[in-house]
């Protein structure tokens, strides 16, 4: 009896004979495939003309044929659209990041009347969906003359990022440990000073972490651009791919080459800053 | 601040009437308190009681709120922390995480406007004193909790600070490190000579560093003196049950004649005595004397535990009102719990306190 029950007590099911880590990595293993599979097939089909695409959409493409993206290079304004969603979203996050971590700043270091209102204030901005107010927008925008201009972009874009950079950035700040400023205040450093050369090389992981949040829907947007912007040469990325999507009677081809050249920015930034986020700055600083 | 070592004086810290609120809350009720040039002042108590705040009110990290504070005359209450010509070691150590250890050090010397050559010569000089030279490299999160102990003080060292803080330094090392670090801090204090000011719970590290303890509690002063003073001459009986390990045992008594007697658990004569009927009688470990079996002229009592310590044994005993009594035997003469054991005390080794606001008593 003994032996029949210690039998059954030592059939490893998935868990032992994987151990917990094992099951975890197949989780984690099938999301990233999961995850990869549409850019894989994006990059894939860009370089594929539009009867492969329908043809074979999973066949790996013959790299070397490269004449989608010499058309778009060509016979589009790439180059422009790409150029204005650089300076749309670098102004944007130069914008957010510098007034997001000003205000984080004085919101989680100083403690001062109002400083929870002015927080909840911000907050109150992550509940807005701002598309409701397009139609108040435009007009505001019409009326400061800006329509058809970059800079409407620009401050719907910062409005839009500020609340949730405030959000992560004064939770993080408020958790920086205060001896540090106590420290740097008796070595003589200026408030100014303190937040520039003590606190923020500190809060580096958290800028990361809310660029990160912002510049891919910033990037990505199409709705504002839609509204704002008509004129040709002030396009957006996102906005200007559509564009020759109907001029071609959608050569797929063509759209995916725009896309994967789109998308590649975003991914490079967020490879190369990946490692910031990941690395605990503080570690060490305090036991 | 300049050093003024023509005039052979470093640094003369006065605190008049101090008192710290928060709010509404009165954390420092009137702290009046003398410090010397080149003492080591340690602010010993429980926690809570004050003593880390009084030393952020005299580093100007938090500003005073009534009262004044004078180094060597000058009023100091509205002078910014950098300007008093003190520095402090904080007790996480509070190290810049993202600089290196030279950085660390240099980063104070720079702002207080020294040129490149001295900012240098300052660090160089500190870090062979204090053996920092093969880690000027590292980040703080690369070394040892000792060696961050070790940058925290060097970084406070470079500035050359008439007056040096620190809020209980010991406090994130272990044990063994402990007591090294305790003897470098005093041989540091000795080196450089500056005024010292220490904060800790610990009466062990009071009572080896300081040249002057200042004991607080809830606020106030309890008492100022030398470790000596404070075991020999308790002036109450917080500071007497504070100094001293294992604690000064308080029995209520009773005058009878020349005997000091305790309800229902016999009397004991401890010679010369102060004026009054009835005290509270304080005894150290080392004051009482044990002795096998009742019957015998001194106190009865009930054996509850012995501890074995190798060199010496404690042995706690319960007297017949239920307090409980610490004695020293020698490791040869240990006692069984539940043994019955009579107590005498040796003359002129107890201490008096007045039963009523626990002041020390005079015979």
């Amino acid at each position: 009896m003994s032996t029949a029950q210690a039998s059954y007590y030592d059939r490893r099911g998935i868990m032992g004979t994987l151990g917990r880590d094992g099951l975890l990595q197949i989780i984690l293993i099938a999301n990233t495939v999961l995850m990869l599979a549409p850019i894989i097939i994006m990059v894939f089909s860009a370089f594929k003309t539009t009867p492969q695409i329908f043809q074979s959409p999973f066949a790996i493409p013959d790299f070397t044929q490269v004449a989608n993206f010499l058309k778009i290079w060509n016979e589009t304004n790439f180059l422009r659209y790409l150029l204005n969603s650089f300076v749309v979203t670098g102004a944007s996050m130069v914008l957010i990041l510098t007034l997001g971590t000003m205000a984080a700043y004085a919101l989680g270091r100083y403690a001062f009347t109002g400083a929870n209102f002015i927080l909840m204030f911000f907050l109150a901005g992550l509940t807005l969906p701002l598309k409701l107010a397009i139609i108040p927008l435009f007009m505001l925008m019409r009326d400061l003359s800006i329509l058809n201009n970059q800079l409407s972009l620009i401050f719907v874009y910062t409005a839009m990022g500020l609340p949730t950079t405030v959000f992560i950035m004064t939770g993080f700040i408020r958790s920086l440990p205060s001896e540090l400023e106590d420290a740097a205040r008796m070595d003589g450093a200026s408030e100014a000073r303190i937040m520039w050369s003590i606190m923020l090389p500190l809060v580096r992981p958290a800028m990361v972490i809310a660029g990160i949040q912002n510049v891919v829907p910033i990037w990505n947007d199409f709705f504002f651009p839609l509204v704002f912007i008509q004129n040709d040469d002030l396009k957006t990325l996102p906005q200007g791919l559509t564009n020759f999507m109907g001029e071609y009677t959608t050569d797929w081809g063509v759209l995916f080459s725009g896309l994967t050249l789109s998308a590649a920015p975003i991914i490079i930034i967020y490879i190369v800053l990946s490692k910031q986020f990941i690395a605990g700055m503080t570690s060490g600083a305090v036991k | 601040m300049a050093r003024e070592h023509s005039e052979g004086i470093v640094a003369q810290l006065s605190l008049r009437g101090i008192r710290k609120r928060f709010r509404t809350t009165d954390v420092l009720h009137g702290i009046d308190l003398e410090i010397g040039d080149r003492e080591f002042v340690v602010f010993v108590g429980p926690s809570g009681c004050g003593k880390s705040t009084l030393l952020r009110l005299i580093a100007g990290l938090d500003p005073i709120s009534e009262g004044e504070f004078f180094l060597n005359g000058h009023r100091m209450n509205d002078v910014a922390p950098s300007r008093r010509g003190i520095a402090m070691v904080f007790q996480s150590y509070a190290l810049y995480p993202h600089m290196d250890v030279y950085e660390n050090m240099a980063f104070g010397a720079r702002l207080m406007g020294l040129d490149k050559a001295e900012v240098e010569s300052r660090i160089a000089e500190t870090s062979r004193m204090l053996r920092l030279e093969p880690l000027m490299q590292r980040k703080p999160r690369e070394l040892s909790g000792g060696q961050r102990q070790r940058v925290a003080i060097g970084r406070a060292l470079v500035r050359k600070p008439d007056v040096f803080l620190l809020d209980e330094p010991l406090s994130n090392l272990d044990a063994a490190l402990r007591s090294d670090v305790r003897l470098e801090i005093a041989k540091l204090h000795r080196d450089i000579g500056g005024t010292m000011i220490y904060v800790t719970h610990d009466q062990v590290e009071a009572m080896t560093l300081a040249d002057k303890i200042v004991v607080m509690n809830a606020g106030r002063i309890e008492q100022v003196g030398s470790p000596r003073q404070l075991y020999e001459t308790p002036a109450n009986t917080f500071v007497a049950t504070f100094i001293g390990s294992p604690r000064m045992t308080l029995v209520d008594v009773t005058r009878d004649g020349d005997r000091l007697g305790v309800a229902n658990g016999g009397s004991v004569a401890t010679g010369a005595l102060p004026p009054g009927s009835a005290f509270k009688l304080g005894l150290r470990p080392d004051a009482v004397q044990l002795q096998r079996g009742q019957g015998g002229e001194g106190l009865t009592a009930t054996v509850v535990y012995t501890e074995y310590l190798g060199d010496n044994a404690y042995v706690y005993a319960r007297l017949a009102d239920n307090t409980l009594l610490s004695a020293r035997t020698t490791p040869n003469d240990l006692f069984a719990p539940d043994e019955l054991v009579t107590i005498t005390v040796a003359p002129g080794a107890a201490h008096y306190f007045s039963a009523a606001d626990g002041r020390r008593l005079e015979p």
